[in-house]
């Protein structure tokens, strides 16, 4: 063998598709293993933690990180980031009071017009990134300011309480298949399913990678960049009118004060579930771990009472090993 | 044993990367004060071996010996230090810093433990600049220079370590011919007796011009060495491929009296065109010729809507169309393919499928935004195959390809989109003498099919082979526009160095100064 280069004989094309699926299927396979041992490392340390009710929790309070971890994971694959995610929930969950609570809509309608809100808001992000050509990193943040201030504006600053509309708190604290398993969790795996199809299966999946692989490359090969990237930060913002719903909807009231810290946590989970920060690589189901792997690190510490400020510190140090992990493996493969 | 003293002596170096054998017995002579080409196809492991020269990488087996002493170099600092530098085809440099801090990077002088001396810097700078005799102000900022000059800080800051030995891969690919001559005259002006260099280029006429002896490889192993005097162009090349090529090709289909398919007049741009126009037939193939900076890519750029414009028409098939952005153009079915492969053209880290796809996905792949993932790779894989591609599937990464295939997946990616006007920008730059033989082939075919092909390049011999007619810039306005048959070197090189506004003594100056 003394030819790098194989012309184009069929033999290896089997070879060569197995060898790249199988590193992908490793990346999450790691990613995941790191979710099973952290799982049983509580397991096994606590007798509390590994019972029906406690994982249910685990998974329910999963739900607003996951959410928002989704749709920003679109963004961040594109290169770009999204810092308005945490306060723009909160506003939607206001809008979604205003609606309901204080105007007297259709639960089914303000739910509706709280996660389009989401969009609009995902719209301007997209708006001042794309066409005005703002970097991500500014854009984003001046909207995470812009909307915490008109979340307590619009609410003057009081909670909105939802106590009239059980229908709406059932969204998330519900059973709908009569079973003590709650809605909020179907609603992730049903975002999940969407999410993932999304940047698997379609255009808008396919061009999310191309922009982030090579962005005036995919301008020059005739894609309408500027579009498609206004498409992709208003499907972030509907995630995250989607998220401001399922979390007023678990508190049974929209909270205007609240929502910073969550874009960071979603940010995290992201990064730790393989989606690179450089764009034109990442994963929804890597997403998807690295939320889980937030939400069993904080449900495990806690129950083994260790104090919330040490929780902060532990999953620090866990993203750093996470993204040191994954780069190392990286060189390894090269 | 050779007579006369060896500056490196490599022997039965091999190197093993996982499924791939890159070295295997190479061998390797450097006598001291020659200018020892390096020539070998894209793939042959002309790049592996400089790596292990420069300690970024470890043999498998086999010896260096530098001046007779045995040479294991850890890193590049230390190779650096034991007086091997290297110049990489991309450059290492700061932008925003200026010529003295880029060339003193590392090594500083400090006022004190903690303070810079900045101009102690600029003083050793100055020095380094004089004795070299470079174009250079040690105040500049790098990011402000032509890509030659800043190819002279790189060279500055090589030989600032008292290297014995430098090694340039592919020193000339983006220099205009004046340019490549002051680089040369570089050259002859470092070898000296102890001293020598390794000249990784893919351009004959330049071997000729400045190497004594040229050292073929091939697919890892040493093929072997010749003479340059002794030599001819077309023997390397048939030991660099191992098979015999056709030298002096004629374009071919030239052919008068097509319709005209884009009809271009009065474009101008802010910074640089003005009054550009010219007319592309059907099936034909437009050489655009000139010296760097003299707008071929900018009017390109102007044309598929990547760049604004001021004024100027275009017309399709003789209808006025508007054009703002590449996407419109594709719409057109105007297509164009950047000289920057890497930066302008490539999904390095996706598949080759998804590179194929790309610009046609949209319109040939999906069904309600879905993508018809089967389809794209059947098609991927026809279009590997007819363009002969070497990958081993196409879910290889881009960047695992070697420069031509790299080149051949961009120009797939067109070809599925069914362009009817093709722009090549540079289309072989960087790559071997045997892809280059097929794309070309692939240009021929191409036009033969009735597309028509605009191709945009630095090299005359390869504009003069390929083209049937060629429009020739300076300065950003078009100065002539030539038949295949009229055309000579002298003739398009005449055009090319016109100057519309100023005198002539300017003009002389043109091929080293570019114009900002």
């Amino acid at each position: 063998m003394t030819t790098s280069a194989v012309t184009s004989d069929e033999q290896p094309t089997a070879v060569e598709a197995v060898g790249t699926g199988l590193k992908d299927r490793l990346q999450q396979f790691l990613a995941f293993a790191s979710l099973i041992a952290i799982f049983l490392f509580f397991s096994i340390a606590s007798s509390s933690f590994l019972n029906y009710s406690n994982v249910t929790a685990i998974l329910f309070s999963t739900v607003v990180i996951g959410l928002l971890a989704l749709g920003t994971t679109f963004v961040i694959i594109t290169g770009g980031i999204d810092l308005s995610i945490g306060t723009g929930m909160t506003l939607c969950a206001v809008i979604s009071g205003v609606l309901i609570t204080n105007s007297g809509v259709p639960v089914l309608l303000g739910v509706i017009g709280a996660v389009l809100f989401g969009g609009l808001i995902g719209l301007v992000n997209g708006f001042n990134v794309s066409i005005l050509g703002i970097p991500p990193f500014i854009a984003t943040l001046a909207m995470m300011l812009v909307a915490q201030g008109l979340a307590l504006v619009i609410s003057d600053s009081t909670p909105i309480y939802f106590t009239d509309s059980p229908s709406y708190i059932g969204i998330s604290t519900g059973h709908l298949f009569g079973v003590d398993f709650p809605n909020a969790v179907l609603v992730l795996a049903v975002a999940t399913v969407i999410a993932a199809v999304l940047a698997n299966k379609t255009v808008l999946g396919r061009y999310t990678y191309s922009i982030g692989s090579n962005e005036e490359a995919t301008a020059l090969s005739g894609i309408n960049v500027r579009r498609w990237k206004l498409v992709i930060y208003t499907l972030a913002g509907l995630f995250t009118g989607l998220a401001g719903v399922m979390i007023s909807a678990r508190l049974a009231s929209a909270q205007p004060g609240t929502g910073l810290g969550y874009e960071l946590q979603a940010i995290a989970a992201v990064v730790i579930g393989g989606t690179s920060l450089a764009g034109g690589k990442g994963s929804i189901v890597g997403t998807i771990i690295g939320a889980l792997i937030i939400s069993v690190l904080n449900n495990g510490l806690q129950i083994m009472s260790i104090p919330q400020e040490w929780q902060n510190v532990i999953l620090g140090i866990v993203i750093l090993v996470a993204v040191y992990a994954d780069m190392a493996r990286k060189r390894a493969v090269v | 044993m050779s007579e006369q003293p060896l500056l490196l002596h490599v022997q039965g170096v091999s190197k093993t990367f996982p499924g791939v054998k890159a070295l295997e017995a190479m061998h390797l002579d450097l006598r001291a004060g020659e200018v020892l080409a390096l020539v070998g196809e894209n793939g042959a492991g002309k790049s592996t071996l400089m790596k292990l020269l420069t300690g970024v990488y470890e043999a498998d087996e086999g010896e260096f010996f530098l001046n007779g002493e045995p040479y294991e170099p850890t890193s590049t600092k230390h190779a650096q230090e034991l007086g091997i530098s290297i110049i990489h085809q991309e450059f290492n440099l700061m932008p925003d810093l200026t010529v003295a801090q880029n060339v003193f990077i590392g090594r500083e002088p400090r006022g004190s433990r903690l303070f810079l001396n900045e101009r102690r810097l600029n003083a050793q700078a100055a020095e380094l600049i004089e004795r070299l005799h470079l174009p250079l102000r040690p105040k500049e900022l790098v990011g402000n220079l032509t890509v030659a000059k800043q190819q002279m800080v790189e060279i500055g800051k090589a030989l600032s370590y008292d290297a014995k030995l430098l090694i340039m891969d592919e020193p000339t690919a983006a220099l205009n011919d004046a340019e490549v001559e002051v680089l040369h005259d570089l050259i002859r002006r470092f070898v000296r007796p102890d001293t020598g260099v390794i000249y990784i280029s893919h351009r004959m006429d330049e071997i000729k011009q400045i190497a004594d002896r040229v050292t073929v490889i091939r697919d890892g192993r040493y093929v072997g060495t010749r003479e340059t005097k002794e030599t001819t162009m077309k023997e390397v090349i048939s030991m660099m491929v191992g098979r015999e090529i056709s030298g002096e090709a004629k374009p071919v289909g030239v052919q008068a009296d097509r319709d005209v398919v884009l009809e271009v007049s009065g474009l101008s741009t802010k910074d640089l065109l003005k009054d550009v126009g010219f007319e592309l037939r059907k099936g034909e193939i437009l050489g655009f010729a000139g010296l760097m900076g003299a707008g071929r890519t900018e009017t390109a750029r102007a044309l598929v809507g990547a760049d604004g414009i001021s004024s100027g028409t275009i017309r399709l098939r003789g209808r006025e169309i508007r054009i703002h952005s590449p996407a419109e153009a594709a719409k057109h079915r105007i297509g164009y393919l950047s000289e920057d492969r890497k930066q302008f053209g490539l999904l390095l880290e996706q598949e080759v499928n998804a590179n194929i796809g790309l610009s046609a996905l949209a319109e040939r792949f999906q069904k309600w935004g879905f993508m018809k993932d089967k389809a794209m790779r059947a098609t991927s894989r026809e279009y590997v195959k007819t363009l002969r591609i070497k990958t081993p599937s196409v879910a290889q990464t881009a960047k695992n390809l070697s420069g031509g295939n790299q080149q051949k997946v961009v120009i797939a990616r067109w070809l599925v989109k069914d362009c009817d006007v093709l722009i090549f920008d540079e289309p072989t730059r960087g790559i071997d003498v045997g892809a280059k033989e097929e794309i070309y082939r692939l240009l021929n075919d191409l036009a033969e099919q009735g597309k028509s092909i605009i191709m945009i390049s630095s090299e005359l011999p390869e504009v003069l082979r390929m083209s049937h007619r060629i429009v020739v810039m300076s300065e950003g306005r078009v100065t002539g526009t030539l038949d295949a048959g009229e055309a000579t070197q002298e003739s398009v090189m005449h055009y090319a160095t016109l100057r519309p506004d100023e005198n002539p003594e300017d003009a002389a100056e043109l091929g080293l100064v570019e114009q900002a």
